[in-house]
């Protein structure tokens, strides 16, 4: 019997038990459909953050204070801190020729507080007028931090988008003096709405010169420096010099770890590509379940057809003939049911893609092809026990009277 | 004389049943010739039916030999076996066994569907057999849409369609009213005469069997009686 004959009788006898048919295939579309959609999800969910990323430059170089073996993490939240890192480290940086612009920063919370008497506990960023073009900052009103000495502790102060809206309402700040701590400080500028940030949320903090965020948390050391390297450089010898640049100044202790954009949109990127997987294997078991189903249904149409087999059997079907008809009958189940599974899963995919632009949704080729090859593996596989099973029948069994 | 068709040596079945042994054929030796219209009747356990299957190919004796057209079939594998059925033998049940979800037509060309004949070809020749069966009309109903009389037109219509030397009929008109089954027993001896088949018709109808011109009796697996003319 010929291939196309094989597959013409399957169909037929798929057709004649049509609810049952579909409703095994819709198992295996449910379980297609996860696995797209699933990985669809993590990979824009992944795109997105990797995005946010590369949006801030992936030239930058950040350095903190300590040893750190590893890449891309952060720094030990224990340990021992040997040396200050300064301004004075941050800008020998600048000496090496692939190094544009360094940032020094410093973190701290500090009580906010305004004339009319709001007061809020809010981050607030020490650095330089370097941090608006490291970062990519973009200002509303005014301007952004005055250049010029970093050690001069003026009292001037650039606001978050959000906090500028919670201190002053729609009032321009710009001219305005807001208190931190006792020390007061005048707003010269504002910044725009960032959006959704990773990492710090410009939309919520104080930035003010890094010599007056020293004095305000009492502390010389930077949290840390970032360094922006010529677009283009390779960043491992421009790595190297950081720590020959530090070392040099630390009386030979290379004691900073220093991670580029580079590593961390790596380390992200493989973090949350993981976690694609982890659930894509999830979504997968449900495709295995599908193929249990598969192979019940199929045994159960050999039963139902034992009288069948035998007349076949009967009439000059081969063993192979009749393993090859209910084979094709479970392919076909597992190949509807995840074509259709594909179908759902990119159109939800793409419903998704189409509501929120900004976040990437796509499902990766490789879990398509995945989830396809499972599908109709585990219908191939559930199938072979009910083939082999009617196969075997013996047509003298199989034809006695009922 | 020529070749039998069948040549059986000292044929056993024994079924194994729990504890005890049941021998539904015991020790037969038969010779059927070609063209020869034989019947094999005997009381309901007198192993009719087992020796049917024999016969059929179906089933594999026990013991004893068998020469089927003059060649040794008791060491033939199973798609050995099958292939000879699809070519050589044509079989007609009590309860018709066609498929339920396939028409008249569809039913009737799965030997040659089997034996993989072309499409065109195969069309074609159900088309001439249906039309000979009387049954042109009724090529696209579903067995469910058909008499009795008609389902086991269309049995016989796919057991003839390869073109079959031998004819198997398991209690043809069992199922059927008085009417229908002298109908499809005509259908059947016609068959016979005019294409020079082997008829084999197993019956405990008496007016049916008595029909044949050798009639085989059965009692407890063995030959009671084998009666020509």
């Amino acid at each position: 019997m010929g291939w196309r004959d094989s597959l013409a009788l399957a169909l037929g006898a798929l057709a004649a038990h049509r609810g049952r048919s579909l409703l095994i295939a819709l198992a295996t579309a449910i379980g297609v459909a996860a696995v797209v959609l699933l990985t669809a999800l993590g990979e824009g969910a992944r795109g997105f953050v990797v995005g946010q990323f590369e949006a801030l430059g992936t030239n930058l170089l950040i350095v903190m204070p300590g040893r750190n073996e590893t890449t891309g993490g952060p720094p030990p939240v224990l340990g021992t801190t040997p040396r200050d890192l300064t301004i004075d480290d941050a800008y020998a940086l600048a000496a090496w020729p692939d190094i544009l612009e360094v940032a020094p920063v410093m973190v701290g919370n500090a009580p906010v507080s305004v004339a009319s008497g709001l007061e809020r506990e809010v981050t607030v960023l020490g650095s330089t007028a370097a941090m608006a073009s490291v970062r990519h900052l973009d200002i509303a009103q005014g301007r952004f931090l005055p250049p010029g000495d970093p050690h001069r502790a003026a009292a001037v102060c650039v606001l978050g988008y959000k906090l500028h809206h919670e201190l002053f309402g729609s009032e321009p700040a710009v001219g305005r003096w807001i208190r931190v701590y006792d020390r007061r400080f005048r707003v010269v500028g504002v910044l725009r709405d960032s959006g959704v940030s990773v990492g710090v949320d410009f939309n919520d903090l104080v930035i003010v010169p890094v010599a007056s965020a020293q004095m305000l948390f009492d502390r010389e050391s930077l949290f840390r420096i970032i360094a922006s390297a010529r677009p283009g450089a390779e960043t491992a010898p421009a790595v190297e010099a950081v720590h020959d640049i530090i070392a040099s100044r630390h009386e030979g202790e290379d004691d900073v770890t220093v991670i580029t954009q580079d590593s961390v949109v790596e380390t992200l990127g493989r973090i949350l590509g993981t976690i694609t997987l982890g659930v894509a294997g999830i979504s997968a078991i449900s495709l295995a379940v599908a193929g249990i189903l598969i192979m019940n249904v199929m045994l159960v149409a050999v039963t139902q057809r034992r009288a069948e087999i035998g007349l076949m059997k009967a009439i000059g079907a081969r063993t192979g003939d009749i393993r090859r008809l209910f084979l094709i009958e479970a392919v076909l189940l597992a190949a509807g049911g995840a074509l259709a599974g594909l179908a759902v899963g990119v159109a939800a995919a793409t419903v998704v893609a189409r509501t929120w632009p900004s976040y990437p949704v796509a499902a990766p080729p490789w879990a398509i092809v995945t989830a396809l090859v499972v599908a109709l593996g585990t219908g191939l596989v559930f199938g072979v026990v009910p083939a082999r099973r009617a196969a075997r029948l013996d047509p003298v069994e199989a034809l006695a009277r009922r | 004389m020529a070749v039998p068709v069948i040549e059986l040596r000292g044929i056993t079945r024994r079924f194994v049943l729990g504890d005890s042994v049941v021998k539904a054929v015991d020790g037969i030796d038969l010779d059927i010739g070609p063209g020869e219209y034989l019947s094999i009747m005997g009381p309901s356990g007198s192993g009719k039916s087992s020796l049917l299957n024999l016969v059929a190919l179906l089933d594999r004796p026990s013991s004893g030999s068998y020469r089927f057209e003059g060649r040794d079939v008791t060491a033939l594998d199973d798609d050995e076996l099958a292939a000879l059925r699809r070519d050589s033998i044509g079989f007609i049940f009590q309860f018709f066994h066609l498929v339920p979800r396939l028409t008249a037509a569809a039913n009737v060309e799965l030997p040659l569907t089997l034996a993989g004949v072309a499409p065109a070809e195969r069309r074609e020749r159900v088309a001439t057999m249906l039309a000979a069966m009387d049954l042109a009309d009724r090529a696209h109903h579903r067995p469910a849409e058909l008499s009795g009389g008609q389902r086991q037109r269309v049995a016989i219509a796919r057991a003839m369609i390869a073109e079959p030397r031998l004819l198997l009929a398991d209690e043809p008109t069992g199922n059927l009213d008085s009417h229908s089954g002298a109908q499809v027993v005509e259908l059947l001896e016609g068959l016979q005469q005019d294409r020079g088949i082997t008829l084999i018709v197993v019956t405990h109808d008496a007016a049916i069997g008595r029909r044949a011109q050798r009639r085989l009796r059965l009692v407890d697996g063995r030959v009671e009686s084998d009666e020509r003319g």
